[in-house]
């Protein structure tokens, strides 16, 4: 590879990253060589998938100068310009591919955000999955894969556009040794077909580095070492590159670190820890987990192995107590797993293989959370957490948040969180996956002498061989079933294998023949993929550079898709908002009737009567229990039993008919501003009433009252034009704000910073299934109005619908304003209720006019598009108009859309900071 | 049921509640500059009221009526002609038109009973139906002081003394903030737990406690002590700096007692949150649901229009949602003075629905964590 070493592929300078307090990344300055395979390797934390995210661009620069392919990364146009040109693939199981979606439609994305068109990304397709064995998998959901296979779709996924620099994280961290080794085959053979390929990889196998052409050795955010791996062993004077790695460390690290020694396992005893018979786990038609039983003494270290989705994790929360078996059973202890038995639970420490501790703890506030849950008592409490701390190296980060920490001590953490009441039984799901070696060592010779010296029983599984060979015995699992049971060395020998790892390939190789399923690739269809004409990549990058509506679409389509795998979802907003018109439509009522009222007459003559008559026959009011006296009146006043209490004075119709000065109390019940004005109005009207029948006299003047637009004075036929806006506003905004705060949350996010879709792109391709669904909704909506509440559609329904169709711009706009800056999906929950509940039905002139609002409402009232909306719903439905009519309506959303828009796409990052 | 369990599930939640910057500072903009806003925004039912005069007569009478419209009830009034009239409507300008016909003084003073029409924009709702009321009694009287004058003739001497109880002045703005407060402890109650049960579904950490010795019954009564706290809290000082102190609302009664109101309603939303995580399956399901479960609870609660006027069935339907019950003794205490013995009937409610909600959402928890994990 000397040729390819006077072009560096990479070149840093100087490059420092910092996180809040942690230095990752310490002035580190390299040429990486192109065209050949490049290890990175070192502890977890060193700084590598820092380095690595620095050199794919999805990072922001902090320090120093980055150069990837000829220019630096650091200038958004160069990013632009040779993102089509690399390919990256995070660290975690499928963590860029979306899981609802099948391997086609996963590709297909990807092949869009490039610019590939239909017939082009077709043919990558079927040539990708061909050559990688996923092609009779191509309608199987991403979510659905075994680890492995979700790793080799990753990989196509990153080949798709035949990138010049393939950027790997960790691509077979938790993946089972078939799978790992079919992977790195395909790579060969992938660079065997584009030679000019360069490719980096960070891995936590050294039996993988062994193969890479050139390596840098890292720790504490520098490197340590670079070269062949022929060169560091001969540097070292070591065999293995565990060993040299090690060598290579700096002295204070190296102290701690041996070579783990067995203690082999001393009694035989009858004492059973874990028993399971016959144990099945049905999920639908699907057998998870099927017939499984095995026996494990006290004190036994028991190895749990096979690929990923084979039903380890299945099994083991079955014994946990998580899920309860569909058929069979299992004893701990003696004692039947129940997920009710507190008391078993008490003597298990579980660890999963997910990180699942609280994010949002610190270290110490974890670990107390823990040992309190199992009733450690509070005495012996703060001594044993500094033991199991000091025990697990965790004490120097007590104070610190488990996100701040590098995975394996993050794995440590768990350990120790699982075993802070000191169980007699652990059960650890993948405890060491993405762990260095020598943390994994020093995890083994812990776990090593709680077996030995305190009798722990241990349960565990790993993809790691030698861990396995640590077990005392070990099982082999596959597709839901015990493929063979025995001690490390039986099994090798049983197969005349040379290794374990040879041994168990050699188990699995004839599972997958014999059950005929190609969960791990069938050999036959492993041909040589046809090179794809390599002079065009992907495109034209010249061309459209801003804005491609292919990209855009890629988004679409995804989020189309994932809204019809989710049918609850899509049900929900419409039904909902079918449901929402109803509930609103006949529960807001404007018109005040059947009020209470209750009169303390002092006077009981047929004038005081006639007058209280005069109330209680309207349809306004509903007389109560006669007043007697101011007490009464009082408590029942305050009780809100009435909302009026007339007082008519002694000796009123003496008064009256004298035409002496008398005067009549009323109080309203002032509480409800709303119904106290209403009521107001009533008895004012209602006296003028009595004493123009009183007087005898014609009225001077009539004033005829004409209610226009809404002739009957029906709440409904008012309320129901304004429901619609307020629906079409809330649904929307809420679903876009989750569309893509979710995609920060659970990390496919990375595919906007690594591809050259644009932030304009994202969001509009984002926004466009839900104005779809918005429209859609509008439809429903007005057909509801229409039919069953009998609101007539008296103006321009094109109007309505293009109205409608601003509206929906700016209303998905909003929720994605909020998404730009949220990044917890409760946040973006709340956010989004905030920012449209009130605002728009209480300041958008559903109810009060926007003119007639003050303050600060006033102004939101102004410029929210609802109310620009609701002119225009209002306008349609009731006053007949059409678009020449509401230009000023539809001006204002013709501005707000694109300033929505454009702030959240000014707000958006391209690069995660 | 161990308390030490569910004390330190609890610790856990307001920890991480605390490790969230941004939902924080919503918390703080909600019960504070959001309610401040509500209430300085809602106006008297009539207020500033856009109203047009078609003057086809030009006499001192009509003269005299235009001049009776002025803040802050009404905007000053436009004189317009009749060819602007509909257009102004539909454009939505203004919300009434008052057309005074050709020689209505002269005709008024002839006794001939002339007729004045009114134009009323009746999608605008409440100051349509309203408002109508007030122009007509603002022209009659403004006709009746002119005849008066002019002829000396005499009405009956009976007076209607009109007073407002617990609000003199009929403000708003006094209702509107403690309505605003309400909804936010809905809305905030129900996101708070039910969105960080998904949370914890979605990272995996619920099926980390459900393997250690705590029941569900000690998760759930957790997550609802620590977060009904946390929205106490908010609300109380809510309450006091922002309702009482920056909006000088007079509270008239046991601001205590209506906290504890405030507890027992908080008792039932934290519950219907836990409800609504345990049936959502993820965190737009959520959203979903969230909108229309908080819609009706805030628009039908009686707090933005009165109960009395919905149809008999969405009241009785009505009784079932906690909102209701608190709106109602928020009313009685804070405005009416009212002690408990006028309110227990809304805490005896406030403690039914809660006690069903939370059977409820504990019954479903236990049959959803075989699916959490």
């Amino acid at each position: 590879m000397s040729d390819a070493a006077a072009s560096p592929v990479v070149r840093l300078r100087d490059v420092g990253l910092v996180y809040g307090k942690v230095r990752a990344i310490d002035a580190i300055s390299l040429d990486v060589p192109a065209g050949c395979v490049v290890g990175l390797i070192g502890p977890d934390g060193v700084g590598k998938s820092s380095l690595l995210s620095l050199m794919s661009g999805a990072r922001a620069l902090q320090e120093g100068t980055v150069e990837v392919l000829g220019g630096s990364m650091a200038l958004a146009g160069h990013r632009r310009s040779v993102c089509p040109r690399i390919a990256y693939m995070p660290q975690g199981l499928g963590r860029n591919l979306y899981p609802t979606l099948s391997v086609a439609e996963n590709l297909g994305f990807f092949g869009r955000l490039f610019g590939q068109g239909g017939a082009e990304r077709q043919r990558r397709i079927v040539d990708l999955t061909r050559s990688t064995g996923l092609a009779p998998f191509l309608d199987r959901p991403a979510g659905k894969l075994s680890g492995g296979m979700k790793q080799k779709l990753g990989l196509c996924c990153a080949l798709i556009h035949d990138p010049d620099l393939l950027i790997l994280d960790e691509p077979t961290t938790g993946v089972d040794p078939l799978s790992r080794r079919q992977f790195w085959e395909l790579i060969d053979r992938i660079r065997a077909d584009r030679p000019g390929m360069s490719v980096v990889v960070a891995t936590a196998y050294m039996e993988e580095a062994a193969r890479f052409d050139w390596l840098v050795a890292m720790d504490g955010g520098r490197v340590l070492a670079t070269g062949s791996p022929r060169d560091l062993l001969e540097r070292t004077g070591t065999a293995t590159l565990e060993a040299a790695f090690v060598a290579l460390m700096p002295e204070e690290k190296r102290r701690g670190h041996r070579a783990v020694t067995i203690v082999p396992r001393t009694e035989d005893g009858n004492d059973i820890a874990i028993e399971a018979k016959g144990l099945t786990m049905r999920f639908g038609d699907f057998v998870a987990v099927d017939h499984v039983s095995f026996r494990i003494p006290r004190g036994e270290i028991f190895g749990f192995l096979g690929s990923n989705g084979c039903g380890k994790t299945t099994t083991m929360k079955m014994l946990t107590g998580l899920l309860p078996p569909s058929e069979g059973e299992a004893r701990l202890f003696g004692e039947p797993v129940d997920a009710g038995n507190i008391a078993t639970r008490r003597r298990v420490g579980y660890m999963s293989q997910a990180f699942s501790l609280y994010s949002e703890l610190t270290i110490r506030q974890n670990l107390e959370l823990h040992a309190r849950l199992f009733q450690v008592p509070e005495d012996v409490l703060p001594g044993r957490i500094a033991a199991v701390a000091e025990r697990f190296g965790l004490a120097d980060a007590m104070e610190t948040l488990p996100n701040t920490l590098p995975l394996g001590r993050r794995q440590r953490l768990s350990l120790a969180v699982a075993m802070v009441h000191e169980p007699a039984l652990l059960i650890l799901d993948e405890p060491t996956s993405g762990v260095d070696p020598i943390a994994r060592d020093a995890f083994w010779e812990i776990m090593i002498g709680l077996a030995r010296r305190d009798r722990v029983t241990i349960f565990i599984s790993t993809h790691f061989m030698n861990e396995a060979e640590r077990c005392d015995r070990i099982s082999l699992m596959h597709a839901g079933r015990v493929l063979v049971s025995d001690t490390p060395a039986a099994l090798v020998a049983k197969r005349g294998a040379a290794t374990l790892e040879e041994a168990f390939i050699g188990y699995l190789k004839e599972a997958v023949a014999e059950r005929g399923d190609g969960d791990a690739v069938t050999v036959a269809d492993q041909r040589r993929p046809v090179p794809p004409p390599a002079a065009t990549p992907c495109g034209n990058p010249a061309e459209r550079r801003f804005f491609n509506p292919r990209r855009m679409l890629s988004y679409t389509l995804l989020e189309a898709l994932e809204l019809r795998r989710d049918p609850i979802r899509a049900t929900l907003a419409l039904i909902g908002s079918l449901l929402l018109m109803v509930i609103m439509g006949y529960g807001i009522n404007m018109d005040v009737e059947d009020l209470s009222f209750a009169v303390l007459d002092r006077d009981q003559t047929t004038v005081s009567r006639d007058y209280t008559l005069n109330l209680a026959g309207s349809r306004y009011f509903v007389e109560r229990a006669p007043i007697i006296d101011y007490e009464d009146l009082d408590r029942r006043m305050r009780a809100g039993e009435l909302s009026l209490a007339l007082e008519i004075p002694p000796g009123f119709g003496r008064d009256v008919a004298r035409g002496r000065r008398v005067q009549i109390g009323a109080w309203i019940d002032g509480s409800m501003p709303t119904r106290a004005e209403t009521v107001n109005g009533y008895v004012e009207g209602m006296h003028r009433q009595w004493l123009a029948s009183r007087a005898d006299t014609p009225g001077l003047a009539t004033i005829e009252t004409r209610f226009r637009y809404n002739p009957d004075v029906e709440s409904l036929k008012a309320i129901v034009p304004a429901v619609i806006p307020i629906l079409l506003l809330l649904i929307p905004a809420m679903l876009a704000a989750l569309s893509v705060v979710r995609e920060k949350e659970l990390g496919s996010i990375i595919n906007l910073y690594v591809t050259p879709v644009t932030k304009l792109e994202f969001l509009l391709g984002k926004q466009l299934p839900y104005i779809g669904l918005a429209m859609l909704n509008l439809l429903l909506m007005a057909a509801l109005a229409v039919t069953v509440f009998g609101v007539p559609l008296t103006g321009n329904v094109l109007a309505l619908a293009a109205g409608a169709l601003l509206y929906s711009f700016s209303a998905t706009a909003m929720g994605l304003l909020m998404s730009s800056f949220m990044r917890s999906q409760i946040a973006a929950v709340f956010g989004t209720a905030i920012a449209t509940l009130i605002p728009a039905t209480q300041y958008s002139g559903m109810i009060d006019p926007v003119s007639s609002l003050g303050g600060a409402a006033a102004l939101i009232g102004e410029v929210y598009p609802t109310t620009h909306f609701l002119t225009i719903s209002r306008g349609v439905f009731s006053k007949a108009l059409g678009f020449g009519d509401l230009h000023a309506a539809f001006a204002a959303l013709l501005i707000a859309a694109p300033v929505l828009i454009g702030v959240s796409a000014l707000l958006l990052k391209k690069q995660e900071t | 049921m161990q308390a030490s369990n569910v004390l330190n599930l609890g610790i856990k939640e307001l920890r991480s509640l605390a490790r969230d910057p941004m939902l924080l500072a919503l918390i703080a903009y909600s019960f504070t500059l959001a309610i401040y806003t509500a209430a300085t925004a809602i106006p008297e039912t009539l207020n500033k009221a856009a109203i047009a005069i078609v003057d086809e007569d030009r006499s001192p009478l009509s003269a005299r009526i235009a001049g009776a419209f002025y803040p802050p009830y009404f905007l000053p009034p436009v004189l317009i002609t009749p060819a602007e009239m509909d257009a102004r409507m539909d454009a939505g300008l203004d919300t009434f038109a008052l057309d005074i016909p050709p020689d209505f003084q002269r005709d008024v003073l002839a006794g001939r009973q002339p007729a004045i029409q009114l134009n009323v924009d009746a999608t605008r709702m409440t100051q349509a139906f309203s408002g109508s009321g007030y122009i007509q009694q603002i022209v009659s009287g403004e006709v009746g002081a002119f005849v008066q004058r002019y002829r000396g003739e005499q009405t009956l001497p009976v007076d209607l003394a009109l007073r407002a109880r617990f609000n003199p002045e009929m403000n708003k703005g006094w209702f509107g903030s403690v309505i605003e407060v309400i909804n936010q402890v809905t809305m905030l109650s129900i996101i708070l737990t039910g969105a960080a049960l998904i949370r914890e579904r979605e990272h995996g950490t619920i099926e980390h406690l459900l393997v250690m010795p705590v029941t569900p019954a000690e998760i759930v009564v957790g997550k609802i002590w620590s977060m009904a706290l946390v929205v106490l809290a908010a609300c109380a000082f809510s309450l006091v700096f922002v309702v009482q102190g920056l909006l000088a609302v007079p509270i008239g009664g046991s601001v205590a007692l209506f906290l504890a109101g405030a507890a027992l309603h908080l008792f039932a939303t934290t519950s219907m949150g836990v409800f609504l995580g345990t049936v959502a399956r993820s965190m737009p399901q959520f959203g979903m649901l969230m909108i229309l479960v908080m819609v009706p609870l805030q628009m039908l609660s009686g707090g933005m229009t009165p109960r009395e006027s919905m149809p008999a069935l969405v009241q009785d339907v009505m009784l079932a949602a906690p909102t209701t019950h608190f709106v109602a003794l928020a009313q009685a205490i804070l405005y009416r003075g009212a002690g408990l013995d006028v309110v227990w009937p809304q805490f005896l409610a406030l403690i039914g629905i809660g006690v069903a909600l939370f059977s409820l959402s504990l019954a479903r928890f236990r049959k959803a964590i075989s699916q959490m994990s």
